[in-house]
Parts: structure tokens; sequence; C-alpha cells
């Protein structure tokens, strides 16, 4: 052939063409109707994705509170605990045999146990207390108001203000209340990085104050607290304690327990997984058929397009260009619509567990790949098929 | 630029296989030239259309070649045939299918687009061919808000605005009354024509035959008559 006129031809092919993403982007937005209903499927299903997901770790970030507020590397308990609530002591002997381990730097005990209290206006209510240990009160909270030191005065405690607080009837420094015919008071308030799950307020004592108020088993030790002299010492640990017979978890071990425990042994993870699929199908129902029917619609100018001289992966790139476009619209709308949905009701309901993590954005974005993926599948086998020849014998 | 358009030598076609292959060209061989307006007429079934597809680089006959200014089309690979549709030839479709969703510059400049053409360049460019065929006042409207002469006469602008050497039409009178069909072809010959190009109408509205320089009557995949028409004379 023509050698001039095939690197013609052959350089068009190469030419960058913007221009189309620009055609199906008019084609895309000025059909009002179908955009709004696209969005809309695509927004739902994100909003209810990342709700439920968000969901789910804000009750998981509150099933591991006192880990994350405590803030200790290693933790040793019996291996048969499941959550952090669920505590089954420890003998005392297991402090010094942790303690004997090489590789550790220090090692406390840590009481943690719910208690009823008698309130200033004689009202009862359950509270999780926290002992610490008396000589280092390694995992004492941030206090906001009160002195640390007051924590050794008699009768002691301190209270977190967080969502629960109220339930305590909003104490200052100085409230009084009972616990087991013991006096106790509020030496200070604190702030603590996550709220407990169980919509229970939360008292820190010293442990020995805590064993005190508290009646107790033969064992008393409810989880000892580990420091290792260096990351390298963890795996070691881990052996000498599981050699003694019990279990040593870092800090993120422990919290992926507790998430297995309330994934798989309480029907949450299930119910989740139900909405969560259930959402995905709704998306795709109504964003796949919409872009079908869409796709269907202007199938003859398409084939007009081909007709033309537009090559089959430049429509292909049409497609999934729409696709991309009204899933990464729908996708910022519906996690826009989720976090303003939270945010109201963390306003009016402060106990509210949802928490918007990157891992749920980026579970909710793969769902959205994958609606948008099956969408444009339908569309770009039809688009493929279409024979310029056909758009002449129409 | 040679005198000859399009050359097609043996064209063959047929669809199915065995007891159902059906021939829709047989043996077809006629040559167009630059300047002229050339007829495909003949009745439904005739193979007008498949005619049309093949020369057009749309449809891969059985056997035969089809040489546009002197290069052999069906030698070349898909994306480059796609390539010579987009530079060479100029379509007018039937239903002149136009975005209802695009505004009518829009519509025409989708080539251009096609070829690489930046948006704004590609809409100015619309834009001129949409005065050449009276409708730069529409511009902006959307195809549905225009008459079928008018949808006819932006069809006629897109398949123009690359500036391609050979236009095919497709029945262009088909969907329009008979003053408008009339108007529409007269436009082309007195507008659009030109000794750079070759424009072939396939039609069977035998009101338009004044406007061709020579029709070539079809039956049956074959060539019946090939007629120097009345505006050859003039």
């Amino acid at each position: 052939m023509n050698g001039l006129n095939k690197m013609k031809w052959s350089n068009l092919a190469m030419a960058p063409k913007f221009g189309i993403l620009r055609i199906a982007y008019e084609l895309l937005v000025n059909d009002r109707a179908k955009f709004v209903a696209l969005l809309v499927g695509i927004t739902f299903a994100v909003f209810l994705m990342v709700e439920m997901t968000s969901m789910f770790s804000g009750i998981m970030s509150r099933a591991s509170a006192t880990i994350i507020n405590i803030g200790a590397r290693v933790w040793v308990m019996d291996p048969s605990v499941q959550t952090v609530a669920n505590t089954i002591p420890l003998p005392d002997y297991t402090l010094d045999e942790v303690r004997s381990i090489p590789g550790v730097k220090y090692a406390v005990p840590l009481y943690s146990g719910g208690a009823l209290l008698k309130l200033h206006s004689g009202d009862y209510q359950a509270v999780n207390i926290v002992g610490l240990d008396d000589t280092s009160l390694v995992g004492r909270p941030q206090l906001v108001s009160g002195n640390i030191q007051e924590i050794f005065a008699e009768n002691a405690f301190i209270a977190v203000e967080d969502s629960e607080f109220r339930k305590l009837e909003n104490p200052k420094i100085g409230t009084d209340f009972e616990l087991n015919d013991h006096r106790g008071v509020i030496v200070g308030i604190a702030h603590v990085a996550s709220s407990g799950l169980f919509g229970v307020p939360t008292l820190y004592t010293t442990y020995n104050r805590a064993l005190q108020y508290i009646p107790n088993t033969r064992f008393t030790i409810s989880y000892l607290l580990v420091e290792p002299k260096s990351p390298q010492d963890v795996p070691n640990i881990k052996k000498q304690v599981a050699a003694a017979g019990y279990l040593a978890l870092t800090q993120e071990d422990f919290m992926q327990k507790i998430t297995k425990f309330y994934m798989y042994q309480t029907g949450m993870g299930t119910n989740m997984l139900l909405m969560t699929a259930i959402s995905f199908i709704v998306g795709l129902s109504i964003s796949g058929q919409t872009f079908y029917t869409f796709i269907l619609e202007n199938l003859e100018k398409f084939g007009a397009l081909k007709a033309i001289g537009a090559k089959s992966h430049e429509l292909v790139m049409m497609i999934l260009f729409q696709a991309t476009f009204v899933s990464i619209i729908g996708y910022g709308l519906g996690v826009g619509l989720c976090a303003l949905s939270i945010w109201l009701a963390k306003i009016h309901l402060p106990d509210y567990a949802a928490i918007i993590i990157y891992r749920n954005l980026w579970i909710a974005l793969g769902m959205v790949v994958i609606i948008a993926g099956i969408s444009s599948y339908a569309g770009v086998r039809k688009v493929l098929k279409v024979e310029p020849f056909d758009i002449f014998r129409s | 630029m040679p005198t000859t358009a399009i050359e097609a030598s043996g064209l063959t076609k047929w669809f199915g296989a065995d007891e159902i292959k059906t021939y829709a060209v047989r043996d077809f061989s006629f040559e167009a030239d630059f300047g002229e307006m050339l007829f495909v007429v003949g009745p439904s079934g005739s193979g007008k259309t498949t005619l049309l597809s093949m020369i057009s680089g749309i449809l891969r006959p059985n056997s035969g070649t089809v040489k546009v200014e002197n290069v052999e089309i069906w030698s070349l690979s898909t994306n480059e045939i796609a390539d010579f549709r987009l530079r060479k030839i100029g379509f007018v479709f039937q239903d002149y299918p136009l975005f209802p969703r695009l505004t009518t510059v829009e519509n025409v400049a989708i080539p251009l687009i096609l070829q690489g053409r930046s948006w704004h360049d590609a809409l100015d460019e619309g834009l001129k061919n949409l005065e050449t065929v009276g409708l730069k006042d529409r511009a902006d409207l959307p195809p549905v808000k225009l008459s079928g002469g008018e949808q006819q006469r932006v069809a006629i602008a897109r398949a123009i605005v690359s500036r391609p050497d050979i236009l095919i039409l497709d029945e262009p009178t088909a969907s329009l009354d008979g003053d408008t069909g009339r108007n529409i072809v007269a436009f082309v010959r007195n507008n659009i024509l030109n000794e750079k190009r070759c424009i072939i109408i396939v039609t069977h509205d035998d009101r338009i035959f004044c406007f061709a320089d020579r029709i070539l009557r079809m039956a049956d995949g074959r060539i019946t008559s090939i007629e120097q028409a009345k505006a050859h004379e003039k």
C-alpha cells in the first residue's frame, strides 16, 4: 500500500483522543434521568455498605476499648479468654513467672471487672472497674482534672468522661458513692481513646483497692501487662508464656481475637455480611440495569461511531469512563452521606457506635469497582458485538 | 490526486452457507471518479447496501478488491480500515443516527474528535460546517429539536467535517417529504460536490435521479446498467 497513507493512518490511531471521553461524559450527564438513577443506585449501595461496616468497626473498637485505653504492648491471659470483658483470673504466681522470662522489661497486674455503685442520689449504676498496678499505675488514663497522685488517697477513684459519664450523674471531684458498702470518692476526671461497648461507665482505681472493694475469687489478676525489652523479644515471651499454660498476645493480636469472636461466634459477622451483600445486590441491580438500558438506547449511535471510524477499544474506553465516572461520584456521595448520618447520629446518641475507617472505605470502593465492572461488562459486550454494517441495515 | 476515487473489481459477497447461502453481490466491478455524483439504484434486496458497505471498508467481501486512491483497503488491518473510514469517507446514514444528548454542533464535531482534535478545535470546525449547511443558529440545540430536513443537513455537516474525499449517502430522502428530499440532494450537488470529492448515493427515489452524473442500476447483486444521467450533461 501507499507508505505515506499508511503512516498517516497509523499516526491517527496513536493520537491521544481525550475528546471521546468528553463525548462519553456529555452522553452520560445529559441523560439526566438515567444519570440520577445510576447515582442513586451506587450512592445507596455505598451508603449501606459503609454504614454497616462502620457500625461493625465501631462496635469492635468499643469491644476493645480497655485494650486501646490501657495501651500495654503484650497482654497475658488465660487461653480461654474470648473478649476483654470475659476475664478468667490468673494465679498470683504467674506474675513472678512472667517477670522471670528473658526479654520482659516489666510485668504488672491489671484488675478489670464489673461492680454496682450506689450513686449520691441513691440510684444504682453498673460500672466497669479498672484496677491499675499500685506501684507503676501502668495504663493510667489522661486526666483532664485532678492529680494522678490522688489515686493513692483513701477511697479514691477516677471517673472517665465519655459517653457514659452522665450515667454517674455527671460527677465532679469530691463526688462520693457507695461500692459494696465502701465509700468511694471521685478524685479525678479522665479522658480515654475509646468508650466501652456495653454502655456502662468506667472507673479507675488501684489494683489493691479494686480487690479490697470488690468480692473476688481465689485468683485475682485479670491480665498481666507486659512490656518487652524490644519487639524482637515478643515471640520468645509468647512462647514461654504458652509453655506455662497461658496466652500472651500483642495489643493487635488481642483486638483481632475479639473481632474474630464477635464476627464468627455471635452472628454479628453473618448479619453484617448479609447486609453488605444485600447492599451490593441492590446497588448492582439498580446501576447495572440502568447502565445496560443506557447502552442499549445508544447502541445504534455506537454503531454509527464504529462506521465513522471509532475503534472498538475507544468505545470500550467510553463505556468504562462512564462507569468509572458515575461510580466515583456515587462513591463520594455515598461516603459523604454515611459520614453525615453518623455525625448526626452521634450528636443525638452519644453511645452510637460507628466509625469510618480506611478499611471500610476500601471495601466499599472494591464493591463499587465490582458493580461498575459488572454493569459495564454487559454494555461493552453489546457494543463490541454491534457491527457497523447493521447501521446501514437499520 | 488520481482521477479515479474508487475502483472495485470482482466484488462478491454472500451470507449463510450450504443450502442457505445467499449471494448479495456477485462479481461486481465499477469505478467512481472524483468530481462525480454516482447513484446506485435498485429495488430492495438488490445488494445496494452490501455494495456500499464493501466499498466503504465496513463489510469485508468474500472475494474481489476495492481500491480507494489506489490503496487496496481490504489489505489493511482492522484499525487501519477504521482510520481509513475516519479520514477518507464521510457517511450520511439513512436515519442520520445523531446523539440526542449532544448538541447539534457536538454531533457534527464527532469525526474530528475521533481523529484526536481537541474539543474546542473540533467544535469550532463543526460550527463552520453547520454554517455551510445553513444551520449555524441551531448549533446549541439538541438534534431532536430540529426538523427531519434539518437533521439530515446536520448529518451531512458531520459527514463532511473531516474533509473526506468520498461521501456516501444511504437513502438520503427516505425519511423526508418529496420537496425536502430534493432540496437536500440539490444542496449536496451544488455545495458539497467538487472536483476533489466523489459522492455515492444509494437510493430508490427516482425523483432525485436528475441530480446524478451516472446511475448504476442493480438487481440480484449484479449491475444491470450504467447510465449517464442528466446532471452529467449539464
